[in-house]
């Protein structure tokens, strides 16, 4: 159900500021989201005056920088810092990106503001819980479905139909787009969201793949597929620059022309 | 959702359109959705003027008053404005339904189109009204 208004135990209040050090040569004002599990109290937005020349240039950079000189408890997910493992996927600035990838001179505002995925339940601070996203993922059993006998060797497959996985197999599920789709928020229990549904597509059009059926059966329903309104903000916000919505799109268009 | 474990009180939600920096594809399909929940208070307004004219003269001078009130014309407005807008942006959503049309930029484009023309065609409806003396 579309609810505008956060719960009452998710009102955010504000929080801590810490000034930058003595000397900062280049101050950046970031304003981040934080919850204490352990405590009683509401999230708050502490801010936090960087001290950006003593940091690297992606919001990343600035995170860790934070967590090594001002506050240790400041707690977020991260791996890779190259973009591939999706774990530091987070709202900034407005718009869900990857922190290691994303220059945080890139977003907008006197004062950065960083928080968690939206619409999740938060873990600990930037840490949300994205347990229904894998457990959606899961659900439209993303391997290959076949009947014919294995063959001796590999499944074999022409360039011309490899190449139909482009821009679907690079997917991280990192949750960036399926955080991003007002859809999802609304309806994040019964609608697939973006990410899954690109896996979807990925699989109804893998040449290998012989379930197609049984994919699309799954699928037809008035919301895990139907409740894609083309808001986009998926295709915009894809840190790897692919289009969840797009993918959407083909799956429709398999739906109707299995039935004409 | 998972359970939170004995001891844990309940996770809160993060924000959502607390935070969100807004984008035209979105405004768009808010102004679609809005639009369409305008016209269906069109509807009754149009079923409400046939019952006035139906109802003779007395009647229909009152209700023709009431839309020729201000607030009346601004509904008007309201309704022309959605009118065209859901016209354009139903031309929009046939495209994507092709599949086409969805790379970022030209879904851009064709969002800010679909408003654009929107605004044009509620404007020259209503200088044409303004200019035959529909609006005195």
């Amino acid at each position: 159900m579309v609810q505008l208004a956060l719960p009452k135990n998710s009102r955010i209040g504000k929080g801590r500021h810490y000034p930058a050090p003595q000397g900062a040569s280049r101050v950046k004002t970031f304003r981040i989201y934080r919850y204490d599990p352990e405590g009683t109290e509401n999230p708050r937005w502490d801010t936090y005056d960087v001290d950006v020349g003593a940091c690297g240039p992606m919001l990343l950079d600035v995170l860790i920088h934070i967590k090594n000189t001002v506050d240790p408890t400041l707690t977020f997910r991260r791996s890779c810092r190259e973009g591939v493992c999706g774990s530091c996927a987070m709202n900034i600035g407005g718009r869900n990106t990857l922190a290691c990838t994303h220059g945080w001179e890139d977003a907008p505002g006197a004062e950065i503001q960083v928080s968690p995925l939206p619409s999740q339940p938060v873990v600990k601070d930037l840490v949300p819980d994205l347990t229904l996203f894998y457990a959606q993922y899961a659900s439209i059993e993303p391997w290959l479905h076949t009947e014919t006998p294995e063959p001796q060797t590999e499944w074999k497959q022409s360039i011309e139909d490899r190449s139909k996985l482009d821009g679907l197999y690079e997917c991280i599920l990192c949750a960036c787009c399926s955080t991003s789709c007002p859809s999802y928020w609304w309806n994040g229990e019964k609608y697939l969201g973006p990410a899954t549904l690109l896996h979807a597509y990925r699989w109804l059009i893998d040449s290998r793949d012989e379930a197609a059926g049984a994919r699309l059966d799954a699928l037809e329903d008035p919301f895990k597929l139907y409740r894609c309104h083309t808001i986009m903000n998926c295709a915009q916000v894809c840190p790897k620059g692919l289009n969840p919505a797009k993918a959407i799109a083909e799956i429709k268009k398999l739906m109707v022309e299995r039935v004409v | 959702m998972t359970e939170a474990s004995p001891g844990v009180r309940e996770r809160p939600l993060s924000p959502h359109l607390q935070v969100w920096r807004w984008h035209v594809t979105m405004l768009g399909s808010i102004l679609h959705r809005a639009c369409l929940v305008g016209l269906y208070v069109g509807a009754l307004i149009l079923a409400g003027w046939a019952v006035a004219l139906a109802s003779g003269e007395q009647a229909y001078l009152a209700y023709a008053g009431l839309l020729g009130s201000l607030p009346g014309k601004l509904v008007l407005l309201g309704l022309t404005f959605a009118l065209f807008f859901t016209i354009a942006s139903n031309v929009r959503h046939m495209l994507w339904d092709t599949g086409r049309a969805f790379t970022p930029k030209v879904a851009d484009m064709i969002t800010i189109a679909s408003i654009v023309f929107a605004v044009v065609a509620t404007a020259v409806v209503w200088l044409i009204a303004g200019q035959t003396g529909g609006l005195s």
